[in-house]
């Protein structure tokens, strides 16, 4: 008994480790404090589990964390331009354990007799929401590391079909609730919760990836927590629900960012409608060289940049910062334009750009750097469209419309980096590149931007 | 399973639930990413339910299920704590130093 009080102690020592290690996180400074804190509470969470007496051999759990560690180390060390599918794929792993853990249970219980209605319920909620993580996730991290096509894919009745798939399910779970024997009804689970993850996440393009993540983030939270209750176990329901908290808080911050709905994002299947309608009509963008970015660049007082996905599938963070540095040093004042919704990820931009080291208090929110903007000489817009395009602020007929945008149109000159002139991701013209004060910088961002900085230096030694 | 016990797993879930909620939304934005990551590598604590499940081999499928998960779990515990480490070293305040270009 003495064993077991020490596992419970161990449990509630975690649960606190954890809530603390999230308030910590909550600024730079105590960042790394909030990080020691939640490697102890997980720790103490497995010390506990390690006294459990119905262990009768170590031999596999050290052959697994072995596994794990060989398999988890690499996934630590890649580039972070590739964060959002390692992001995704370890979601795909918790929700892969959870399914797991919930079909083993179900197996052994079944056996000896114990399948209660309420543990019976408690595993029905943990495979399928575990499978459809597991399977969601995958396709996630496929579409982020672009092995399946990033843009929406649908056929008729897609709605339909998934949501049936997920009814069938959850009924062959009531099923089972009542009727624990019925064990054919189990695959029978998995294998539509494991077809609705993949269809789920099929109609979603890229550029909806953030609310995607985050929301497959809270669904693995929920997996945890519906495990928490299948084994009694209240630590994995504390982790879990932390865990689903952040998930939904994310999700609901990307789409406020996007204005849009959860249910629009899940079955809306942006940008796939939308043609260039407004191609026929002639509209020319005037087009510099690198020389006229870096006169105009050097000739500000004062600098907004606006990094988008096109810097990150660039790896340009290190040439923006170079460009950081030589304004910066001229005693030009440089912020950077941060929307919640650039890059794949919630705060992909302010990890590359701390990457880059740029200090974080140069990173300012949308919010923020809209006041600004009217005062700014210059904002320079890296590889980010949709999210300064005016359109969302005075289109009603823009599939954008109503988004928050960071008003770069409102600074007196504007440079865009952009590869061509293609339309972004949603297949939207942007007005913001025809207007009088704009001026194109074609060409890979990477590139381009050395180009610019060496015009920059050249003419800070010329005088 | 007692009642009380259900109604005890609830109270729980419902506190922590908004202690998450309330804590998640002090996080700076700068810090999204890092949370995601750290909160992977907490959600992971699933391995305490694969770890029994693993250690009692009661059956040979419930063991080989077992292991995955807590494959899958040191996994996420591995890289996420390692990620979220790497990320954070990274975040850095205006320092008054001016580094010359390489």
């Amino acid at each position: 008994m003495i064993a077991e009080h020490l596992t419970q102690a161990s449990y509630l020592l975690s649960a606190a480790l954890f809530i603390l290690s999230l308030r910590w996180l909550s600024h730079p400074k105590t960042a790394r404090r909030g990080l020691a804190a939640g490697v102890l509470g997980m720790a103490a969470a497995v010390a506990g589990t390690l006294l459990h007496p119905g262990i009768i051999s170590f031999t596999w759990i050290v052959v697994a964390a072995v596994i794990g560690t060989i398999i988890g180390v690499p996934l630590s060390r890649v580039p972070l331009t590739a964060v959002p599918q390692r992001t995704a794929l370890s979601h795909a792993f918790g929700g892969l354990a959870a399914g797991l853990v919930g079909t083993a249970k179900y197996i052994l219980w079944l056996q000896e007799g114990h399948l209660t209605t309420f543990r019976m319920s408690a595993i029905t909620i943990e495979v399928i929401l575990g499978f459809l993580t597991f399977t969601g996730s995958l396709m996630a991290a496929g579409k982020l590391q672009e092995i399946i096509p990033t843009r929406p894919i649908t056929y008729p009745g897609q709605n339909v079909i998934n949501l049936s798939l997920l009814g069938i399910a959850v009924a062959a779970g009531i099923g089972l609730v009542y009727r624990p024997e019925l064990w054919y009804l189990f695959p029978l689970i998995i294998v539509l919760s494991l077809a609705f993850g993949v269809l789920l996440v099929v109609p979603i393009g890229g550029a909806d990836m953030p609310t995607v993540i985050s929301l497959l983030n809270a669904y693995a939270g929920l997996a945890a927590v519906a495990m928490g209750f299948a084994l009694e176990n209240k630590v994995l329901i504390i982790a879990g629900a932390l865990d689903g908290s952040s998930g939904l808080i994310l999700s609901i911050i990307m789409c406020r960012a996007m204005n849009r709905s959860f249910t629009n994002v899940l079955f809306g299947a942006f940008g796939q409608v939308q043609t260039s309608a407004t191609a026929g009509e002639a509209k020319t963008a005037k087009s510099g060289t690198p020389q006229d970015v870096a006169d105009l660049l050097g000739n500000a007082e004062r600098v907004v940049i606006v990094p988008g996905y096109g810097m990150a599938v660039s790896q340009a963070q290190h040439r923006v910062r170079e460009i950081y540095d030589v304004l910066t040093k001229k005693g030009i004042d440089v912020k950077f334009a941060i929307h919640p919704v650039a890059g794949r990820m919630p705060g992909h931009m302010n990890v590359l750009l701390a990457e880059a080291e740029i200090p974080y208090d140069a990173l300012v929110e949308m919010e923020d750097i809209n006041r600004d903007l009217p005062q700014t000489d210059v904002v320079l817009v890296i590889g980010a469209n949709d999210v300064v395009n005016p359109a969302a602020r005075h289109d009603p007929k823009s599939p954008i419309y109503g988004m928050p945008i960071i008003d770069a149109d409102k600074a007196k000159f504007v440079i865009a980096n952009k590869r061509s002139m293609n339309p972004g991701f949603a297949g939207i013209d942007n007005e913001l590149y025809y207007m009088d004060n704009t001026l194109m910088l074609f060409g890979d961002a990477k590139g381009a931007l050395g180009e610019v900085v060496k015009a920059l230096s050249g003419e800070g030694g010329g005088h | 399973m007692a009642a009380i016990d259900l109604w005890s797993m609830l109270f729980v879930l419902v506190l922590a639930t908004f202690i998450g909620l309330q804590v998640i939304q002090g996080v700076s934005r700068l810090l999204h990413t890092p949370l995601m990551s750290l909160t992977n590598a907490i959600s992971a604590i699933a391995v305490v339910g694969s770890i029994i499940i693993a250690g009692e081999q009661k059956t040979m499928l419930s063991t080989v299920l077992g292991v995955v998960a807590v494959a899958a779990s040191v996994t996420n515990i591995v890289s996420g704590f390692l990620i979220t480490d790497r990320m954070l070293k990274m975040f850095r305040e205006r320092a008054p130093k001016q580094e010359p270009r390489a």
